[in-house]
């Protein structure tokens, strides 16, 4: 049997006496769509940026693809991240002095592939998402909902196993939100596992598997065919 | 593996470049101005150095003057009248002219003070001085066998300037009409020449009262033997008195010019290297404020895949890139500088090489001096740290 895609084992997390995260123990397997919920300052983020090896565990272990993160120096860790970890903010962190396909080849940026074929992948995948008429608009031009449908797509683009989404419908409407939660359900199907941190019940009721944070300790981890 | 291909790298650094034109322009002008300057200092010296040497191989290095030496004691020397024949037969020597001060003033017409001597003294002057001395006559002719026996003259460039005369025009000399049947150009080995009037050697002693011993020599001589010619000199032009001949080479001066111009050069240079310290300062002071406001980019280019030594290569190849285009401006402001001097001045332009090369070096190396500690502390950069403070 293969690994689980992330595996977290007594991971705790301290920001000098502040106490963020708790012996926290979890298994995401591949294809798993996962809502993270708590209220703020539950440790909803560090928890998604410990997965995602942007910061390091004060203590316990975070197996990625049942590889201890820990014993990986930085360019190991990089290189998750340029292909196996895609990352979705709140806020799209887009680049403005880029066009749309531009924003999303930045997902290829670091994989070392030839900068046309990068451009040609990020065009081909926003016609898929239906942004083809979208494609030289510069971010500034586009509507929210549109806005985070390019940041998934940069996230994507390197045919990540995991992607972690950071509040990815905090900022839109709900109609636009609905549309990426459709999105990011698709991806599932193809077999990414896909985490979305949330504060919106609503989104996370619809999810098939919930976690539910409070002071840096799971308190739920539901999963919707049990209901 | 994450990698970052070089094409991209330098992508990334322009695409930051562009975000602030103006701030880029202006951080890169420091860098402009300090290797404007440093090529514009070497080109325009280098433009003036190449004339005057030039000058210097046109007239000759090898000219010496002998003059009667003078000092406490020595009364009104002369050189004996037999000195240019002696000086002649020292074997390198291969050619000999001599002047001869006459007491006498020259006046644009009777009317003026005989005292006045407008500052122009009169000198009589052997047929092959122009020769010897490599000068040209501007108008006019020289002095030679069948012009020298009557009351002709020929006027030094800044003596013909001050009579307001040229050659068909009658001036006094003493108490009598001189025609002036030249003008000369301007001798930069005998300058004195250019403020006097010369007569033939016969005239000035049938009519000016001149005794015939020369006040000065002036010789040519073998290249390789100026030394020891200069040294045998006043003992074969004076044996009874060698200590009253001083010999002097001309060149020397327009040699130690070439020198003086090298000593401003370097002060020049100096306060061109200070502006582009100052274009250094600059540019790490944008990138220092880059940093800053990119830590949400920084951020997101860690989540994308990029190492620290790609985030430091990011910024130190836009310090350098930077401070590139800032050098490139400065070497064609430079060179137009130079281009500008030398049309001016009427010499050819030469811009060297080792300027152009080092001045694009020093501007590369302080690109790199001033994005090192910016990157570096780009690179140190927690990616979750970044990616908090950005909007």
């Amino acid at each position: 049997m293969s690994p689980p895609v992330v595996q977290l084992r007594g991971v705790g997390k301290r920001y000098g006496p502040l106490h963020v995260l708790r012996d926290v123990d979890l298994e995401l397997g591949a294809g798993e769509l996962v809502a993270v919920v708590g209220p703020s300052g539950s440790g909803k983020s560090t928890l998604l940026n410990l997965m995602g090896t942007l910061d390091r565990p004060s203590s316990g272990e975070v197996l990625l693809d049942g590889v201890g993160a820990g014993r990986l120096g930085d360019p190991a860790l990089a290189a998750l991240r340029a292909g196996w970890i895609g990352f979705v903010f709140q806020s799209f962190h887009l680049l403005d002095g880029l066009d749309a396909v531009g924003n999303v080849a930045t997902g290829l940026l670091y994989s070392g592939l030839p900068g046309r074929e990068r451009r040609r992948r990020a065009a081909d995948l926003l016609r898929d998402l239906g942004l083809g008429d979208r494609l030289g608009h510069p971010p500034s031009a586009l509507s929210g909902g549109e806005r985070q449908r390019v940041a998934i797509a940069r996230a994507v683009l390197a045919r990540p196993a995991l992607l972690l989404a950071d509040e990815p419908t905090g900022n839109l409407d709900s109609a636009a939100g609905a549309d990426v939660l459709a999105l990011l359900t698709a991806l599932r199907a193809e077999g990414t596992t896909v985490v979305v941190i949330t504060h919106d019940r609503e989104v996370a009721a619809t999810m098939p598997r919930r976690v539910e944070l409070r002071d840096g300790r799971v308190v739920a981890d539901v999963a919707a065919g049990q209901r | 593996m994450s990698r970052l291909a070089a094409r991209d790298l330098v992508g990334l650094a322009g695409s930051g470049l562009r975000r602030h034109p103006l701030r880029a322009v202006l951080s890169a002008l420091g860098i402009a101005i300090g290797v404007a300057a440093v090529v514009a200092v070497l080109g325009v010296s280098r433009s003036a150095q190449a004339e005057l040497a030039a000058q210097l191989d046109a007239l000759g290095t090898n000219l010496l003057r002998v003059q009667a030496g003078s000092g406490i004691g020595l009364g009104d020397a002369v050189l004996p009248a037999s000195a240019d024949a002696a000086a002649s037969r020292v074997a390198p020597v291969t050619a000999v002219s001599a002047v001869a001060d006459v007491d006498a003033t020259v006046r644009r017409n009777e009317l003026v003070d005989a005292a006045e001597t407008g500052g122009i003294a009169v000198k009589a002057a052997r047929e092959d001085l122009l020769g010897v001395l490599g000068g040209h006559v501007a108008s006019g002719r020289f002095l030679d066998g069948a012009l020298g026996r009557y009351p002709t003259v020929v006027l030094g460039h800044i003596a013909a300037l001050r009579l307001g005369v040229g050659p068909g025009v009658t001036v006094w000399l003493g108490d009598q009409r001189f025609l002036v049947v030249g003008v000369l150009d301007p001798l930069p080995l005998a300058a004195d020449l250019d403020r006097s009037a010369l007569v033939g050697w016969e005239v000035a002693q049938a009519r000016l009262g001149l005794s015939g011993e020369p006040t000065t020599l002036y010789l040519r001589a073998a290249p390789s033997q100026v030394g020891a010619v200069r040294d045998v000199l006043p003992a074969q032009v004076n044996p009874e008195h060698p200590e009253n001949v001083a010999v002097s080479r001309p060149s020397d001066a327009l040699a130690a010019q070439l020198a003086a111009e090298d000593a401003f050069t370097g002060l020049l240079l100096g306060l061109g290297a200070v502006a582009l310290l100052v274009g250094g300062v600059g540019v790490a002071n944008v990138m220092v404020m880059g940093v800053l406001e990119r830590r949400g980019e920084i951020g997101l280019h860690r989540a994308l895949g990029a190492t620290r030594a790609h985030v430091r290569r990011q910024f130190l190849a836009e310090a350098v890139l930077l401070s590139a285009l800032g050098g490139a401006a400065g070497v064609g402001a430079g060179a137009a500088i130079t281009a500008a001097y030398a049309v001016t001045r009427g010499v050819a332009a030469v811009v060297p090489v080792e300027a152009v090369t080092g001045g694009l070096a020093v501007a590369l190396v302080v690109g790199a001096l001033a994005g090192l500690v910016p990157a570096v502390r780009a690179a140190r950069l927690s990616p979750v740290q970044a990616l908090r403070t950005a909007g």
